[in-house]
């Protein structure tokens, strides 16, 4: 197949102020007065978080979900400029604008959860950075992958500007901006997951691994592809736009693929390690083990058949899987495997939810708007006047 | 568009490149570090403690902590662990009946947690920004406010849980034990020399000094038949304060002899450490595997640097049959 003919993308048009954005503005709001209450009387205000627990979902979820939940700009990335597949090249911009405003809000909203916020810039100052720290990996290049996704998304900004001498002289660099946008996330998403070996022992063997980095970042391009079937589909049926399921349904089979290999590591790991006993012990660490698996085989099997493939509803629910899959992992790995001392408990409470579900209003606003307003979505003739 | 086999082998060598990010060849294992030439810390003999806390007490007020209530008329310091308003904590172990100190089944022990002053601390290793040091010669684990960004990396990587933070306050601190080594200054304004904890124990249960001297004390006392009469030192393991005691049944292992590479706090116990809070550990420090991991990936940027080179080739290439179609 042979389709670089694409239609150029241009802005959605339509009105801003729907009620979806309305609401979108007030879960932001309600946000904003809880990040006051924080600021104020302190994290334990607002949060269930304690010395047993002391990261919750402002960093497992925001962070460590949220990050990886952004990578479809990397994943179709990696497909389009590092393996050539220029047949993907339409799913570019929009995969990489949800990427710009998921890694910035993870970036952002990290801050909310330091205590002492107000030093953060001593992580990337000489004589504070500690480079032994895999936080300080992971805080570096987060926030230079970010800059870089600024720099790569910049043609849309100047093309709407008309700024198109400037666009030129950047498109001469833009070769080094893709690279680092495949080099950067490779690193700091496999570091999320190295961070947790310094937790040794504390953390169960389920989890616990010299391979969870390896585990980490193919999920987090695996998860890539399965956030552009999401929000694609979201996309085709909120902005009322036909579902562009041929790309999709090659795509699935890149994700399928990546599925199945990351199933084989984690199973041979289990077995190599002689850890995978504990997935049939009688407790919640177990049972929590499971559905996590659970989330990555329903889409290796469903993904497995080309007549799935070819059918929205069976991309869509393997998205959804894939989703969540990679949120299991990531929860469990912090939160349910981890046991530092006994009598701790944690589960986030509903302003600490209600904070991170306002970051989320964020991205979903943002994207709005931002796709009205530039252009980002592949013109379709029929659905353009919407 | 179609692969031909040139195309095909560089993009296997971009693919192969990014993998090589996440699973890179070992380089040189970085070990366990080692115990400091003059390394300080404290010996806790729980069948010496008789859980008077007076260690608790002295802890606050040499460190200036306020008091902590678990009890309806908040009039006594009633901390029930280690918090961000304690730093210090003598725990009671019961079985049964509770008749019998140091005795596992119906008997009673006591515990004291603090910071154990890890020879390879994960805290320190985890810090992002060096707030969490070892002093390079007494190995005292010290942690800075003022560097801190409170993002408690150390509260998790912790296997002993010990470093605690104030979810109370808008302006928070990590709060741990830090061997009272801020008495060493010109302006202490308190009635304490070292180890407020040590200095005021009245039975010797919590001793200061030398790891190696203290080391060879709690040997000393291992090798003692149980019942056998003999002396131990009172504050400090180098003053002249000695206390008579009798010889307990010693669990036969000195806590933090080997535990991740050692401890400068060491423990002694009758009843099994596990049952006090304190878990069989490996030898291997989570510090030293953690590290090892993070420098083969990432050591001079060598591995990151090769990868980039080849992620520039494919993308050039990329965006070059962009062009070429497009025209």
């Amino acid at each position: 197949m042979s389709n670089h003919a694409h239609s150029a993308p241009a802005p959605l048009g339509g009105s801003l102020v729907t009620s979806l954005t309305k609401t979108m503005a007030l879960l932001i709001a309600i946000a904003g007065v809880i990040l006051v209450v924080r600021l104020i009387f302190g994290i334990g205000s607002v949060t269930n978080v304690n010395d047993g627990y002391t990261w919750g979902v402002w960093v497992v979820y925001d962070v460590m979900v949220g990050s990886a939940f952004a990578c479809g700009g990397y994943s179709v990335a990696l497909l389009v400029y590092i393996f050539n597949k220029g047949e993907y090249h339409p799913l570019v911009r929009p995969a990489l604008l949800g990427s710009l405003f998921g890694y910035t809000l993870a970036g952002a909203s990290v801050i909310i959860d330091l205590g002492r916020y107000w030093n953060t810039w001593h992580i990337f100052t000489p004589g504070w950075a500690q480079i032994n720290s895999v936080m300080f990996e992971v805080a570096a290049c987060i926030s230079l992958y970010v800059v870089v996704m600024w720099i790569e998304f910049s043609p849309v900004f100047l093309e709407k500007l008309n700024k198109d001498d400037l666009r030129r002289k950047l498109g001469r660099w833009m070769f080094l901006f893709i690279a680092l946008g495949a080099l950067l996330p490779s690193m700091h998403q496999s570091s999320l997951g190295s961070m947790l070996i310094v937790l040794g022992t504390q953390l169960n063997p389920l989890w616990q691994t010299m391979l969870i980095p390896l585990l980490y970042l193919m999920t987090a391009i695996s998860v890539g592809y399965g956030i552009v079937i999401f929000e694609s589909t979201i996309s085709a049926i909120g902005f009322k736009r036909p579902f562009e399921l041929g790309i999709l349904s090659k795509l699935s089979k890149v994700m399928w693929g990546l599925i199945v290999a990351y199933l084989v590591v984690r199973v041979v790991d289990l077995v190599v390690r002689g850890a995978i006993g504990e997935a049939f012990k009688p407790n919640v660490m177990a049972l929590m083990f499971w559905v996590e698996m659970a989330f990555f085989i329903v889409p290796a099997v469903l993904l497995a058949s080309a007549a799935n493939r070819r059918r929205p509803d069976k991309l869509f629910l393997s998205a959804v899987c894939m989703m969540s899959g990679t949120f299991m992992l990531r929860i469990n790995s912090y939160l349910v495997g981890y046991e530092t001392g006994e009598g701790w408990n944690y589960f986030p409470s509903l302003p600490e939810m209600g904070l991170t579900v306002g970051i989320i209003a964020i991205e979903i606003l943002g994207y709005v708007v931002l796709v009205r307003l530039l252009p980002v979505l592949p013109k379709h003739e029929a659905a353009a006047v919407k | 568009m179609t692969m031909d086999r040139r195309q095909f082998l560089k993009g296997m060598l971009a693919g192969g490149a990014v993998a090589a990010t996440a699973a890179s060849a070992p380089a040189e294992a970085r070990g366990n570090l080692t115990m400091p030439p003059k390394a300080m810390g404290l010996l806790y003999d729980s069948t010496l403690c008789i859980g008077c806390k007076a260690c608790v007490s002295a802890c606050k007020e040499s460190n200036h902590l306020p008091p902590e209530y678990s009890t309806g008329e908040q009039l006594w310091d009633t901390p029930l662990d280690i918090s961000g308003k304690t730093k210090n904590i003598i725990k009671m172990y019961k079985d049964g009946t509770g008749e019998h100190k140091d005795q596992e089944k119906d008997g009673y022990a006591f515990m004291k947690h603090s910071c154990l002053h890890c020879v390879d601390p994960s805290c320190v290793s985890a810090c992002p920004v060096s707030a969490m040091l070892k002093d390079p010669v007494t190995g005292i684990v010290t942690y800075d406010p003022g560097d801190c960004i409170g993002c408690r990396y150390c509260v998790l990587a912790c296997p002993f849980d010990v470093p605690r933070f104030q979810y109370d306050k808008a302006f928070p601190k990590i709060v741990k034990c830090e061997l009272c080594n801020h008495l060493a200054s010109e302006d202490n304004d308190t009635r304490f020399q070292y180890s407020a904890c040590a200095q005021v124990c009245p039975t010797g249960a919590t001793l200061y000094g030398p790891t190696d001297q203290l080391m060879a004390e709690a040997k000393r006392r291992l090798a003692l038949k149980p019942g056998t009469d003999h002396t131990v030192p009172r504050g400090r393991i180098d003053g002249n304060d000695r206390q008579m005691a009798k010889a307990a049944s010693y669990v036969p292992q000195v806590y933090g002899e080997k535990e991740l590479g050692g401890t400068q706090v060491l423990k002694l116990s009758a009843v099994p450490f596990d049952k006090l809070g304190y878990r069989v550990l490996p030898e291997r420090s989570f510090a030293s595997v953690s590290e090892t991991m993070q420098h083969s990936m990432y050591g001079y940027l060598i591995t990151p640097a090769i990868v980039l080179g080849g992620l520039v080739v494919a993308a050039k290439r990329s965006l070059r049959d962009d062009e070429d179609n497009q025209e």
